[in-house]
């Protein structure tokens, strides 16, 4: 235990870094941190991609932000979180290592028990294999029995009833061998077992374990709530969930509403994309409506809160979502299905076995040994490895190439859709701001050096948008004096004498920004959303790939059409959340397979009642949360990617269960004629194992 | 036979030894970032450290 100086006032925060992937990237945050006054300690944990940050009272989170931001990451505040967040890993590990040790323990003292040992010496090892074995398989067998026993409570049975059937009658089988001093025991087989099968679990825990704090740091963590005006003109912060009807919020330039209401002063452009879909920012005065999620462009405005919390347009979609997703978790998964068909044949298969023994005149306990045997080599190991380790390579090949897997499931629902429906804006498109590439070719270096000191002056979407373009362009600031910016009309300052802007256009049909600089004629620099890199490229691929395509837009019409002109795709536009969800459910109920990609609030019904879907990275809280998959890059070749290392692992899968099929086709006619040993069970029993995850690991180039 | 009386006993010993020290592994956190600790040995720490 390290003792950290304490400080009087010591406060630990916790921010999200999603940039973070290398050890570089951990000494830039942690250093670029330790340099400043106020910061005792900052430790990077890459696994979840956050920093824990001990400081004194004199810097706060913001400030925090603003020095990762230094160190070039952009970063979030992490709201405290009580609990510790929950992990699919930790209560395997355990097991794990119980079974793991128990098994290479007892496999010595049966190697030599193969090798001859006879007499005192095999029994003494038999029991002290017992002695090692019997907790441990108690111990360690816990999560098969508890899975098994909630299936066979509920009238069905999966992957886990055979699994512990065969677990607990050869430990059963074993001890009342030892007890008579018999020849065999089937402790070794019974822990191998275990951990071969734990070994998987837990490599598929981590797997989602992983994916899911990848998407916890994408989510964004920042308190939601809205400055509230008093009765005096004070300004004090509220919560979301503490805003009543009735309160006037002050909503800044740049902000999203924490509740519906009406506009009591001001005007100002609002982006309801997250919300509707449409991209084109609405126009709303005082007396209008606007909605929570959508958020104000141009000129801070105050406005009463109409309903919040439970009430808003907002909620209303979170409940439409939830019902979808009750749907979906009545899917069966493939081992599941499988383990419906060979449970029943596996144990009627072993009671035959028995019965035929003692109809040939075996005794019952010659003709138990025979059955049980039956049991413990048909005991599904590969088939219990089959699905898991093919999951685990594929979904590590994907998350290489920028592809989280939220759920195993997915990859099985993914390989057979035959139907894609996508989003637009921040789908098709990347539900950003971009400026024309071309207008700002045609300024000149000094005016670009003073559009991009203009831009950082301000926090507005199109200014940021603009240093965005700018600085990535290779442009170095100019120096600017008295500059102001004025709410609703734009960034005012002066350079070498000359009075410079950067300034919302008189008249203009499309978002742009008008540049004025003095040096030449005044510049106006289009603004818009563009299509997403190689989006042509990709829809084209996941057709030739036999899937159908189409878009499902909240935008207009006109706005659409555009879109599904360049990429080639029919479209229906102004479909709102619940008129998406309907299409998903129709498409469903005509036996289509159907596959969602989407990223808004808007799009989360529909993400949810889909067989798949699939998120970018940059979609709201609601989409990411919904989406099965999630990709982090720009470009939009991840879709038909993802299909294709789904239909692969799914490939894999089947090879998988046919290997298992086969390896019974031999082992069980040698059970069933009572000439297998624990010897000869231990041996297939790994082979077959290492067979089925040596296949699997020909997934690792499945994302290529 | 006599050998076997000495050597099981410490061949078990050390096994439980292995598992005793990967339980207090487990409950001391050293699991928590599995991907920092595999790139934390790149770190230099002696170059130019701050403070």
């Amino acid at each position: 235990m390290t003792a950290l100086p304490q400080f009087p006032d010591e406060h630990v925060s916790v921010l999200a870094v999603p940039g973070m992937h290398c050890a570089g990237c951990m000494s830039k945050v942690e250093r670029g941190l330790l340099a400043h006054d106020g910061v005792v300690a900052a430790r990077v944990n890459l696994s979840s991609r956050m920093v824990t940050v001990t400081h004194d009272g004199t810097v706060d989170e913001g400030d925090l932000t603003h020095f990762i931001a230094e160190a070039g990451f952009e970063a979030q505040p992490r709201r405290k979180q009580a609990e510790r967040p929950y992990s699919a890993v930790k209560p395997l590990l355990a097991p794990l290592a119980v079974a793991a040790f128990a098994a290479m323990n007892v496999m010595l003292l049966s190697v030599s028990v193969w090798s001859g040992a006879e007499g005192s010496t095999r029994e003494l090892f038999h029991w002290i294999s017992a002695l090692i074995a019997l907790p441990a398989i108690g111990f360690a067998g816990r999560p098969f029995f508890r899975s098994a026993w909630g299936a066979l409570k509920r009238g069905t049975t999966n992957m886990d009833v055979p699994i512990s059937l065969g677990v607990i009658i050869a430990s059963g089988l074993s001890l009342y061998e030892t007890w008579v001093g018999g020849q065999h025991a089937w402790f070794d087989g019974a822990l191998m077992l275990l951990t071969f099968l734990l070994a998987g679990r837990v490599l598929d825990a981590m797997m989602r374990d992983r994916a899911r704090s990848g998407v916890e740091a994408l989510v964004s963590q920042a308190a939601k709530g809205a400055q509230v005006v008093g009765a005096d003109g004070s300004l004090t912060y509220l919560a979301a969930e503490d805003l009543q009807p009735g309160m006037v919020m002050r909503v800044a330039t740049g902000e999203r509403l924490a509740a519906d209401g009406e506009i009591v002063s001001g005007r100002s452009r609002f982006d309801q994309s997250l919300l509707t879909g449409e991209s084109r920012p609405v126009a709303l005065a005082q007396g209008e409506t606007a909605l929570a999620g959508t958020l104000n462009l141009e000129a801070p405005v105050d406005v009463r809160v109409s309903s919040a919390g439970a009430d808003t347009t907002l909620a209303e979609i979170a409940r439409l979502m939830e019902a979808s997703t009750q749907d979906r978790s009545r899917y069966v998964r493939i081992a599941d299905r499988a383990a419906r068909l060979y449970a029943p044949a596996v144990h009627s298969l072993a009671l035959l076995t028995v019965v035929g023994w003692l109809v040939a005149g075996a005794s019952l306990y010659q003709a138990l040994v025979i059955g049980v045997a039956v049991l413990i080599i048909t005991c599904p190991c590969a088939l219990g490895l089959a699905v898991p380790v093919s999951q685990v390579v594929a979904s590590g090949a994907l998350m290489r190439a920028g592809i989280l897997v939220k759920d195993g499931s997915a990859f099985e629902r993914l390989a057979s859709i035959d139907r894609a429906l996508l989003d637009k804006t921040g789908t098709l498109t990347l539900g950003r701001p971009v400026p024309d590439e071309q207008s700002l070719a045609t300024l000149s270096e000094d005016e670009a050096a003073i559009a991009l000191a203009l831009a950082s002056h301000s926090r507005h979407p199109l200014s940021r948008a603009l240093e965005k373009a700018l600085t990535s362009n290779g442009i170095v600031s100019a120096t600017l004096t008295n500059v102001i910016e004025r709410a609703g009309e734009g960034v005012f300052g002066t350079c070498e004498g000359r009075a410079v802007a950067l300034k919302r256009p008189e008249t203009s049909g499309t978002t742009a920004v008008l540049l004025q600089t003095g040096l030449g004629p005044d510049r106006l620099i289009p603004v818009a959303d563009t299509l997403r890199p190689d989006a042509r490229d990709a829809i084209e691929l996941l057709q030739a790939q036999g899937i159908e395509c189409s878009i499902l837009s909240g935008d207009t019409a006109r706005g659409a059409a555009g879109v599904a002109r360049e990429v080639g795709l029919t479209v229906q536009a102004n479909a709102r959340p619940e008129d998406k969800q309907a299409l998903v459910a129709r498409l469903r109920n005509a036996d289509r397979k159907v596959l969602m990609v989407g990223d808004g609030l808007n799009d989360g019904p529909a993400l949810a009642a889909a067989n798949v879907s699939i998120a970018p990275g940059s979609a709201s809280d609601v989409g990411l949360q919904a989406a099965d998959f999630v990709f982090v890059q720009d470009s939009l070749s991840a879709l038909p990617r993802t299909v294709r290392a789904s239909r692969k692992t799914m490939q894999v899968v089947k090879q998988n269960f046919a290997l298992a099929i086969v390896y019974n086709l031999f082992a069980v006619p040698l059970a069933v004629a009572g000439l297998v040993t624990p010897l000869i069970a231990a041996i297939a029993m790994s082979a077959s194992s290492l067979l089925v995850v040596a296949n699997s690991l020909r997934l690792m180039r499945a994302a290529k | 036979m006599n050998g076997v009386i000495i050597l099981l006993p410490i061949a078990l010993l050390l096994g439980l030894a292995g598992l005793a020290a990967f339980f207090w592994a487990l409950r001391n956190n050293q699991f928590e970032d599995p991907d920092g600790a595999a790139a934390r040995i790149l770190l230099d720490d002696d170059e130019d450290s701050p403070a």
